[in-house]
Parts: C-alpha cells; structure tokens; sequence
C-alpha cells in the first residue's frame, strides 16, 4: 500500500461538511499542521461504522498543530501543541 | 448544611423524609436493547448468562495498576522503555499483559523535563483501557473533553497542575485507532520505590508522579 505523506510534510486539514462517521473533529477542519508519525493503515472508520468491514484500508498519521494556529485566542506559550490522528483522504498538502 | 428541616414540629411521628430514588430505576431505550439483545443470544446459546457475567468481572478487573507496572519498569530498565515507546504492544505483552482484545495501537509519548503530554478524547471517550480500565467520569464529562484541548493550561491548573512557560504541552487528541498512555517522569529521590508512585492520573497527564504524601 503506498501512503502520500512523510514525517514533516506540511499539510492542511480539509474544511468539508461530511454527513456520516467523521473522526476528523470539527475544530481542526482547515487548520495547517505537521505530520508527526505514519501510524499505519487502518479499516476507514466512515465506512466501518455502516458494517462494510471489508472496506479498504487508509493511511492514518499523528499531526501536530501550533495551538495558536488552531485558537487564534489561545492564552499559553506560542510553543504548545495539539496531536490528533488524522486520514489521508483528510489532508491535504501546501 | 443547615440543619433545619421544613417539617411539621406538631406531629413528630408523622415526619419522614422523601425516599430518595433508587439510581439504576431507569430503563432507558438502550438499556431495554441492551438485555433485549443479551438475552436473546443466551436463548439461542450463542453464550452464556456466565459468559457476560465473567466478561464484566475481566472488563472491570482491569485497573491502572497495569500500567503503573509498565511505567515502573521503563523508569529502571532503558532497553524495556525504548521498546515501549517503540511498540507499546510488544513492551506490554512481555509483562504478560494480552493485547489481543484491543485491536488500536497503543502509543505511549514520554514527558520530559520540555515536554509534559496529556490525554483526552474530544469525539467519545478513547482511553488506553488495555492498561488503566475504564476511563474516570471526569475523563468523559463534555466539559474536560471540551476545555483540555483548548485551554489546557487552566483545565491542567484546575488539577492542581501547574507547569512552567518554557515547558511544552501537548494535548493527544485521541481520534482514531490510537490509544495514547503518557510516560510520567520519575520524581527526584526515588530510587527503590515500587511503582505506587504511578498514578492513573500521571499517566492520563493531568497529574505528576509524585512521592506518596
């Protein structure tokens, strides 16, 4: 299986209204973050959770995000992060 | 409190409290499925009364003291604490731990004097239940699933947890197939202390070890 994304791409989540299944939190959508880890490739949740469990499998990475990037009002150091696991077919690259 | 009591001081005898109501009175629509379901398949002996009974006693078998176990043996032994945070599965599993029932990666991030790591789960209630059992109210509440990934700091300094400008915090949003178990750091002047002094709070992250009080 080939995966699209490398430790230390920059990629932005993507800022879609999805009806169904989604593991992408609202909060993160659209937000620019870096891949921390490839975490390996796993049954895609949007699909499993409607009992397709023989749908194909998807890249699944640790990103992390500047908490500044994500609250434009957050009240700690510029440094702290957020780490969330996100799909491929959630991300995009810039 | 206050000690007065709205009643009739005229007859005594006549006096008494409101029952208060029983707490698992509710038969919620998920609770009726629940045993709709349940004894159905012991009706048509796909398992056992004794089967779920013996799976409630495994499920609530499983305490934190498992992984203060794991954390005790990384904080002496750096070959086992690199396989930890390596492959968290294998590093388990050689203590004895079964992993088979939990089909999720479990992934264990180590604090450090720059970076202090904590755990939640915005979307549900995903927590490293191979290794702590089943996660606090608190863990669940919307308020904690809501505010730790936003203001972190305050929620950490609510806990009684307050971490210096030059140390990192790193909220884990547990979203998808990962569980995440924070690695504590050893408190100064501990060597030959058991792993009591692991707690399931330091390894949640929203507390330190600490050398017992």
């Amino acid at each position: 299986m080939k995966r699209a994304f490398d430790p230390g791409d920059r990629v932005r989540v993507r800022k879609v209204d999805a009806p169904g299944h989604i593991r992408t939190p609202y909060y993160i959508r659209g937000k620019e973050g870096e891949i921390e880890r490839f975490c390996g490739f796993f049954r895609n949740p949007e699909e499993l959770a409607y009992g397709r469990y023989d749908c194909e499998q998807r890249a699944l990475y640790r990103v992390r995000f500047l908490q500044r990037h994500v609250w434009p009002d957050y009240g700690g150091p510029r440094h702290d992060t957020v780490d969330i696991d996100i799909y491929e077919h959630w991300l995009e690259r810039i | 409190m206050s000690e007065h009591h709205d009643h009739d001081h005229e007859a005594p005898r006549r006096h008494r409290h409101p029952l208060q109501p029983d707490a698992d009175d509710t038969l919620t629509y998920h609770r009726k499925l629940e045993i709709a379901v349940r004894e159905l398949l012991i009706e048509k002996g796909i398992f056992t009364a004794d089967d779920v009974r013996a799976a409630i006693e495994e499920l609530d078998g499983r305490t934190p003291d498992r992984g203060s176990r794991v954390v005790a043996r990384a904080w002496v032994d750096p070959e086992y604490k690199a396989l930890l945070l390596k492959d968290a599965r294998k590093a388990c599993e050689s203590l004895g731990f079964d992993m088979d029932l939990f089909d999720v990666t479990l992934t264990v991030v180590e604090n450090t004097p720059k970076v202090h790591n904590v755990i939640v789960c915005t979307l549900c209630s995903c927590y490293p239940r191979m290794l702590l059992g089943l996660p606090p109210s608190w863990y669940k509440s919307r308020a904690y699933r809501s505010r730790m990934v936003k203001e972190p700091r305050v929620v950490l300094k609510e806990f009684g947890l307050e971490l210096p400008e030059d140390v990192t915090v790193r909220v884990h949003d547990s979203t998808a197939d990962l569980r995440y178990l924070v690695l504590p750091m050893r408190p100064e002047g501990t060597a030959g202390m058991s792993d009591r002094l692991v707690t399931r709070d330091s390894m949640i992250g929203v507390a330190l070890a600490q050398r017992p009080r």
